[in-house]
């Protein structure tokens, strides 16, 4: 019952982030404030991960395809393809989980139990709007995020591949096979949603959270788990409905 | 003036106010005093609408709570300053942006209104140097000043406090309740604090009404205070054991 309760909760607060808008000279504040934040200070890290794993699924790719049958250009070829398909938007969104949504809740929670909440609500401010609504537009922007996870990650396993002493364009030809569009569509398909839950469910781990200061780092915790839960039972569902 | 008319509120089947009427003054400090947990937060969320309560009447200068749609009751908040106990400043703005949100969320007023409107009541409350400092880098009273900037600066026809000097050494928050008290005649605000301070009662109790777990119990003034002989009021006010003394001697 408690968790019907709260899915019911969870959709009411995202249709409320809509009402009410502030001005728009300080939403478009809000909302560029939120894009240094959540997508642009999430880059570097997400670069360095999708680097070293890029280059760890090249070198245990090729320590699977050791007959000499087989063609080295294999080796870019899975690469690239568990990259786009799971590694950059599904992986990588559950290290954002941990990144940007732990940060979400926490900003958020620290303002409940602060009153600055309530604060908002008596100027007459729907606080929902104000703070949720720019983190939804702000995360429309996490698309290009995996993006860069993707390039650096196939130019990863590029790179321990030349270590390792695969041609070049072995791995390069490998990259470019059997390419099929409709693989990066399901890709993007699977990082918009998932864009909009972690814009979402830190947000509501955050606002209706009670307690005080030790509240708000338990808050945090639940909304990590709870976030990578959906994003991994939606990544299943999506790819039932799509690939099976 | 806010009229009050047979307030009941209750949380999850319990009776947190009981049938409360009373009015609260233009341009005076009237004061809701009580034990903590007596019900002062929850009668002054009430006022403010943060909280609906489930029968009785607020009349705020002639205008009614009930049959109030949410357009209504967002023109009626921009009225509404509050002070909360915690100070709730905005952590991640400045002294000067914390004072100027109201104004920049809320007026078409051009940004260098809104900086020199705020700058103005920063200077009634006598933070010029701190304005362009974080929250965190102000004290505890610096932070209520700040707090009661951003409450006055759209010009609000009711300021309510909750426990605004609560955190505070017994000298700031003085000092604190003198502030509201000025501010209260300046502007001829409609003013109601909630407080369980006795210096407070004595310093700028104008109107006082005592909460005794959820009933209006006394109300009066703070020379009346002093005399009652009702017994829980008594109790109250002499809960501190230098009041004792102080009235074994007169
Ligand atoms: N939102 C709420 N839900 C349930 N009970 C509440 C709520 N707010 C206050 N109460 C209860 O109401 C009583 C009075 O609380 P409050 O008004 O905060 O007291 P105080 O006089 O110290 O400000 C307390 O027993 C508190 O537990
Ligand atoms: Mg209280």
């Amino acid at each position: 019952m408690l968790y019907i309760d709260d899915i019911g909760r969870y959709f009411l607060m995202i249709k409320m982030s809509f009402f009410k808008p502030s001005k728009w000279k300080v939403q478009r504040k809000l909302i560029f404030k939120e894009i240094n934040d959540l997508i642009i200070e999430s880059i570097p890290i997400v670069a360095i991960l999708s680097f070293f794993i890029g280059g760890v699924v090249a070198i245990q790719t090729a320590l699977n395809l050791s007959s000499p049958f087989l063609s080295k250009s294999l080796i870019g070829f899975a690469t690239r393809q568990s990259v786009i398909l799971e590694f950059a938007p599904t992986f990588m969104s559950i290290i954002m989980a941990g990144k940007v949504g732990s940060y979400i809740t926490s900003s958020i929670g620290t303002m409940r139990v602060t009153e600055q909440i309530d604060a908002l609500e008596v100027m007459g401010i729907n606080p929902l709007n104000y703070l949720v609504f720019p983190k939804i537009i702000a995360l429309l922007f996490y698309p290009f995020v995996i993006t860069v996870a993707m390039f650096v990650a196939i130019f990863g396993g590029f790179v321990a591949m030349t270590f390792a002493g695969v041609p070049s364009e072995a791995f390069i030809s490998g990259i470019q096979m059997d390419f099929d569009p409709f693989h990066v569509s399901y890709a993007y398909l699977k990082t918009i949603l998932f864009a909009f839950i972690l814009a979402t469910v830190p947000s509501y781990h955050g606002f209706y959270m009670k307690g005080g200061a030790l509240e708000v780092g338990k808050a945090s915790t639940l909304s990590f788990v709870w976030t990578s839960i959906i994003i991994i039972i939606v990544n299943f569902i999506i790819t039932q409905l799509l690939l099976s | 003036m806010i009229e009050v008319k047979n307030i009941i509120k209750s949380f999850d089947g319990s009776k947190i106010l009981k049938n409360i009427s009373t009015t609260f003054e233009k341009g005076k400090t009237n004061l809701i005093i009580g034990q903590s947990g007596s019900g002062k937060t929850v009668l002054l969320k009430c006022l403010l609408g943060l909280h609906q309560p489930d029968s009785g009447e607020i009349i705020y200068d002639g205008i009614s709570n009930t049959n109030m749609n949410e357009s209504d009751k967002t023109l009626l908040r921009r009225e509404m300053g509050m002070v909360f106990q915690g100070s709730a400043l905005f952590d991640s703005m400045s002294v000067l942006e914390n004072v100027m949100f109201p104004l920049n969320m809320l007026t078409n007023k051009n940004e260098e209104e809104i900086r020199e409107k705020a700058k103005l009541v920063i200077e009634r409350v006598e933070l010029n140097n701190a304005i362009n400092k974080l929250p965190s880098e102000i004290s505890g009273g610096m932070q209520k000043r700040v707090a009661i900037a951003r409450a006055i600066v759209m010009n609000p026809k009711y300021l309510f406090c909750d426990e605004p000097n609560s955190g505070l050494d017994p000298k700031t928050a003085i000092v604190i309740d003198k502030l509201i008290h000025e501010i209260t005649k300046e502007y001829n605000i409609t003013t109601i604090i909630n407080s369980h301070d006795m210096n407070s009662v004595i310093e700028i109790g104008e109107k006082i009404i005592f909460l005794l777990s959820g009933e209006k119990n006394w109300e009066g003034t703070n020379t009346e205070i002093l005399k009652t002989n009702v017994k829980s009021v008594k109790n109250f006010v002499y809960s501190s054991e230098l009041l004792k003394k102080v009235k074994k001697y007169l």
